[in-house]
């Protein structure tokens, strides 16, 4: 069968094909290279540079090019370097949860619960607004809130909840997973409300006259149609997780360090070949995540 | 008339400072020729403390030539003066950064004979010694590298040999700041930041090299360590010290570390924080907040820092002639006035007395009661008639510095260990 269309299709009309072949890959070849250039200047490139970077040998206030794997060994055997991926790994994986929940139920609000599409498109404008405003904004504007003398301490104690401040409610995990949950559940929120406005609602439907109950077609229907969605939302949120450093410095009041803050201190002390193969090592980290989680999901299927 | 600039200064300043600035304004007289010295740029870079623009407008018009200021943080700047020597003419760094430069020859010695003030800077820059009987302050102290043998000189020598690396500008003394209304007692020691009394409202600085000799004053203030130099720690006294701190951090005295000024001033002005190692701009910053805070001097002596301007190896000829002109300016009092008037102090602060009033003079530099409000060259106002500045005269503050901001021998085993402190 298949041996059948390979051949068959060049014998069909094999006069115009070689006519037109040549032409046709050229313009194919040029059809791609830009996108070609512009992904081998602005992607490539600056990884292989990193890449060639974490080799070199670096003296207090210069660089020069060696092929050491002194960066490599040091980052690997140091303890804190596997502290601080643990670390990472953890704000990583909470935020995920949290984001998930979250993002999940205000997308399946949004796509069944909500039935005009007017209210729909008006809703979901409306959890982008604060995306109007800068990151930083957002993230800094936690901090007098959750503060010692800030108003979720003082609206708590004048409720006579608490006797004295919380103190764990700025400055800690908490508040640095508080500020993740926050930046990033939009970019749950958005493929996962994709995907489920393209599920034919006919099989809930069928789902339903078929006797399964609410949550067996939450379960057994939905979230497997959903999945190509979650899969990009996570992917978004695991790889803006553990690549930020600027969230976990400010909402940890410095006292954490993830591995962003890693290499943000080692470029601020002009040590750019460790902070490149520390860059390296977070790359291929993430990259392996991400792996393994479109082993469980095809989403170029799906798609 | 367009061939000589003279050094203008304003009618307001003349008739304030009187016959004082008549005297200063002699000082300086520019040796190049007009027309061309306006076509003469130097580019100066260096921390934002003292790269100030309304510096530049002041030299074009005391002196005709264009200074472009480049502030870039202290790490950036001893890259570039390291590494990029054709990228700037006037390095405005730190002394314990001129160490680090000094040695790869970017920069040029300066002839002593032709600074007028030479002879009146402050003894801290040329013997060590504030006053005869001072001893000297471990770290790195400004006349250790300030002198080299001769012009090409790569070698610091510990006399007055007549070349000089840097032109001290500016430089202060570091301590500890308090909130005295939320600590209620007196403070007096450096030990108190690490005091159980202030768990979870205690902070320290997150840039390694001065973070490192605050937490040394605070190990030798409790007795725990002696250190031969604070300065340059051996990786036995950084494992202890960094220990301490650890400990510490896990107990959950601090409630924050911060690496900028807003931070620090933020952290002290919400109360989040009562103790903690802070610059003293920013202790100003809280005080126009209407929020009291203390730069508390303390027992053991303060940590100090100074910076001054090099000169680039490059510069030659009628550029050069003007970097001596500027360097000379800067001396001459203005701007000496202008950074007293934030709590700085100058180089040769009996030129800076005439650009500033009798009460700022006496608040800021003799540590007498203010008899009117002093406000900032900004006008901001800092403090009230009647209030003296902490910490009192220049003597006292820059008679009892223990330690100057250094670079270790071990800089970078600290800097990996000081990593390990903020993981933990």
């Amino acid at each position: 069968m298949t041996d059948q269309t390979i051949t068959a299709v060049p014998s069909a009309d094999p006069a115009p094909r070689s006519r037109r072949a040549p032409n046709r890959h050229l313009t194919g070849w040029l059809m791609a290279a830009p996108l070609a250039v512009v992904l081998g200047l602005f992607l490539i490139l600056p990884i292989l540079t990193i890449v060639v970077v974490s080799f070199w040998g670096a003296t207090e206030f210069s660089i020069y090019p060696a092929f050491q794997f002194d960066n490599y060994a040091f980052l690997l055997t140091s303890e804190v370097t596997w502290r601080v991926f643990g670390n990472t790994f953890k704000y990583a994986a909470i935020t995920w949860v949290c984001t998930l929940l979250i993002g999940f139920t205000v997308a399946y609000y949004l796509a069944f619960h909500i039935r005009s599409l007017t209210w729909q498109v008006a809703l979901f404008l409306l959890c982008t607004i604060p995306f109007l405003t800068s990151n930083i904004i957002r993230m800094i504007s936690w901090i007098p809130f959750l503060g010692r003398e800030g108003i979720a301490n003082s609206a708590l104690l004048s409720w006579g909840v608490i006797d004295a401040p919380l103190d764990w409610l700025l400055f800690s995990d908490f508040s640095v997973i508080l500020a993740f949950v926050h930046l990033y559940t939009l970019f749950m929120v958005v493929p996962i409300f994709n995907t489920m406005m393209r599920i034919d609602r006919s099989l809930i439907e069928a789902a339903t006259d078929a006797g399964a109950s609410g949550w067996q077609t939450l379960w057994h229907v939905i979230v497997p149609l959903t999945k190509p969605g979650i899969m990009i939302g996570t992917i978004f949120v695991v790889t803006l997780v553990m690549g930020d450093f600027i969230t976990v410095r400010f909402m940890s009041g410095s006292q954490s360090a993830n591995v962003g803050r890693l290499i943000s201190n080692d470029i601020g002390l002009l040590q750019y070949p460790s902070a490149s193969a520390t860059a390296v090592v977070l790359l291929i980290t993430v990259l392996l995540v991400i792996g393994v989680l479109l082993r469980f999901v095809d989403i170029r299927k799906e798609l | 008339m367009t061939t000589i600039p003279k050094v203008r200064y304003s009618r307001r300043s003349m008739l304030r400072t009187g016959a004082a600035a008549l005297g200063a304004t002699a000082l300086p007289a520019p040796m190049v020729w007009g027309q061309e010295t306006k076509d003469i740029v130097l580019r100066q870079f260096g921390t934002g403390v003292s790269n100030l623009n309304d510096v530049a407008n002041k030299v074009k018009e005391d002196l005709g030539f264009t200074l472009e200021m480049t502030a870039l943080d202290s790490d950036s700047v001893t890259q570039r003066a390291a590494t990029q020597p054709d990228s700037f003419d006037i390095a405005d760094i730190e002394y314990w950064i001129c160490k680090k430069v000094w040695p790869t020859g970017n920069l040029q010695a300066m002839d002593t004979s032709r600074i007028i003030q030479y002879d009146n800077i402050v003894g801290i820059f040329r013997t060590g010694k504030l006053n005869p009987t001072s001893t000297i302050a471990q770290g790195t102290a400004p006349h250790t590298v300030g002198f080299v043998e001769g012009p090409g000189g790569t070698e610091f020598v510990d006399n007055e040999s007549g070349w000089m690396t840097l032109i001290p500008t500016i430089y202060n003394a570091d301590t500890l700041g308090i909130r005295p209304d939320l600590i209620g007692r007196p403070i007096n020691n450096w030990s108190e930041l690490l005091n159980p009394e202030f768990q979870g409202k205690a902070s320290i600085l997150d840039i390694s090299s001065i973070g490192i000799m605050d937490m040394a004053m605070v190990c030798e203030s409790m007795g725990e360590i002696t250190y031969a130099d604070k300065g340059n720690m051996t990786r036995e006294e950084i494992d202890r010290t960094i220990a301490i701190f650890t400990e510490a951090k896990q107990n959950g005295q601090f409630r924050a570390f911060w690496k900028t000024f807003d931070e620090s001033v933020n952290l002290m002005a919400s109360g989040e924080v009562v103790i903690q190692s802070m610059w003293s701009p920013a202790i100003t910053a809280v005080k126009s907040r209407g929020i009291p805070c203390i730069y508390q001097p303390l027992e053991e002596g303060y940590r100090s820092w100074g910076g001054g301007i090099g000169l680039s190896s490059n510069l030659s000829g009628m550029e050069l002639d003007a970097a001596y002109d500027y360097i000379n300016w800067y001396l001459a009092g203005w701007v000496g006035g202008y950074l007293m008037r934030q709590g700085y102090y100058s180089a040769v602060p009996e030129t800076s007395k005439a650009f500033m009033t009798e009460n700022e003079w006496g608040y800021w530099f003799e540590g007498k009661e203010a008899t009117d409000v002093i406000t900032s060259p900004t006008g901001d106002e800092l403090a009230q008639a009647g209030e003296t500045r902490d910490g009192g005269s220049f003597e006292e503050r820059m008679g009892a510095v223990a330690c100057w901001n250094a670079v270790m021998d071990e800089n970078q085993y600290m800097v990996r260990k000081w990593n390990e402190f903020i993981a933990a």
